[in-house]
């Protein structure tokens, strides 16, 4: 087995901001023929490089814009990256974006379905956890209402109850332990927490130092470079 | 080549899903529901049969036969190539959030399409039947121009769907090009008479008006392989279409994220 959960290894991502975009065929070629496309390069994350230990919890901490939601999305295999190459060892589940798959006009049941395809579940195992996904968003009344009814609050725990079924070896957060209303933070705290004890690796991006803290036992600064910190 | 079928094996479910939810969703807010997917050819046939039966002859009792197959073999390939054109931008919210394969888009978006179609030749099949079109053993190989159609839609799909993201006027040219289709693929006149006076090749090099004719003969009840042109020059063109959409989608499908 390997020793490391995750390698990041010289990791750059590059994304074209065109000054106007380019996106009719006429205008395409006019500018092509005059020689005029030109982008902004812009290198949200340039030469990363770093390693995660099987069972470390790392936070990921940096200002606004420094990259920190590209390089999750990167290693959760949403972006592929410009340069360099990610290698994960184990099965990963991002609550980065839940209820990303989502259609508005499907019932609360109907996107239990869709939303667990999406994140690659068979359908045996939605069918044997579909009672449990149920209870913990406590959406029993509303499952078959369409969800364009539901309120933001009520998406995010079903988006929440569905992608927390799986065991994941490495578990990417980005901010979502806020679910919900205060009787749902603590029941979704709980279960992350729980997860946390069953010893999986863990990249978290926060910006509360505090959070950090009380949660990882590692944390890097992104900020051009990768600075990691002690915590204590 | 494990690696994709691992791949494809995963995400089985997803497709079956997206699948479902083409096919509920299309007619979710109607009355009429998955009726409409019987109704909608058989008016349309009627229409065309009272606007075209002059042009034709009047005699030709199951002229709405005629009219009926190459409708619904044109309304498949124009609705499954423009919704899996728009596919992967219709789902760009999901693509820049979680992964998933992507040709699954276009792929789903197809398959649904062809299984509404598939529902939809009920009708040509009470229609024949009432205005004693009778099938026989040939009308058995009318599978075979069905799945060939399907590839060639595929195909074309992928290929639409990729160029779609970089440039959005392909939407507005392929409408174009449809109609162009259309009227090329002898929907709704005999090609006979323009067979004779030179332009058979308008004809000739339109694989879906080669496929509406094989499917034809095999409703008609005779062999699509006395001229084996016109079964093959179609498969052909579909299996290089399939290669080409595939291949030009993995190209370009990493850089996607960037356009959408």
């Amino acid at each position: 087995m390997a020793k490391y959960a995750i390698e990041v290894k010289d990791v750059s991502m590059k994304f074209n901001l065109s000054k106007e975009k380019v996106d009719s065929l006429k205008e395409y070629f006019i500018k092509f023929l005059k020689r005029q496309i030109k982008y902004n390069e812009f290198w949200a994350l340039k030469h990363i490089s770093f390693n995660v230990e099987k069972g470390d919890r790392v936070g990921v901490l940096g200002l606004n814009g420094a990259g920190k939601s590209t390089l999750l999305k990167v290693i959760a295999g949403v972006f592929k990256p410009t340069e360099g190459q990610v290698v994960r060892h184990g099965k990963i589940v991002p609550l980065l974006e839940l209820g990303a798959g989502f259609d508005s006009q499907y019932t609360g049941r109907e996107n239990i379905y869709l939303y667990s395809s999406v994140l690659g579940y068979s359908r045996s195992f939605v069918d044997s956890r579909f009672d449990d996904i149920v209870k913990f968003s406590e959406l029993e009344e509303f499952i078959d209402v369409p969800i364009k009814n539901y309120s933001s609050g009520m998406k995010s725990r079903l988006g929440f109850s569905i992608a927390t079924q799986v065991n994941p070896d490495i578990l990417i957060l980005d901010e979502v332990l806020s679910v919900g209303d205060a009787k749902f933070k603590k029941k979704s705290e709980a279960k992350i927490m729980g997860m946390f004890d069953s010893g999986v690796t863990v990249l978290f991006v926060s910006h509360s130092l505090a959070q950090v803290k009380r949660l990882c036992n590692k944390a890097i600064i992104l900020e051009k470079v990768i600075l990691w910190l002690p915590v204590t | 080549m494990t690696k994709y079928i691992e791949g494809f094996k995963k995400y089985r479910f997803l497709l079956r899903e997206l699948v479902k939810k083409g096919i509920k969703l299309k007619y979710r807010r109607s009355y009429l529901g998955i009726i409409w997917t019987l109704l909608e050819p058989l008016l349309t046939m009627m229409v065309l049969t009272l606007v075209f039966s002059t042009f034709y002859g009047k005699n030709d009792r199951s002229f709405p036969v005629y009219v009926l197959t190459g409708r619904l073999l044109y309304s498949f390939f124009s609705q499954g190539t423009k919704t899996a054109m728009k596919s992967v931008r219709g789902h760009a919210a999901m693509i820049k959030k979680v992964y998933v394969p992507k040709y699954i888009y276009p792929l789903s978006s197809v398959i649904y399409n062809f299984i509404i179609f598939l529902i939809s030749l009920i009708v040509l099949v009470g229609v024949s039947i009432v205005l004693g079109v009778y099938p026989n053993w040939w009308t058995l190989t009318a599978v075979l121009p069905l799945l060939i159609l399907f590839l060639f839609t595929l195909g074309v799909g992928m290929i639409l769907s990729t160029i779609a993201v970089f440039f959005r006027d392909t939407e507005y040219l392929w409408d174009v090009a449809l109609m162009l289709i259309m009227y090329t693929c002898a929907i709704f006149y005999d090609p006979s008479r323009l067979m004779k006076t030179g332009t058979d090749w308008v004809f000739r090099l339109n694989p879906l008006y080669a496929l509406i004719k094989c499917f034809r003969d095999a409703v008609y009840g005779a062999s699509m392989f006395s001229e084996p042109y016109w079964f093959f020059m179609p498969l052909c063109v579909s299996i290089i279409t399939v290669i080409i959409g595939f291949g030009l989608f993995k190209w370009k499908q990493d850089s996607f994220i960037l356009h959408i």
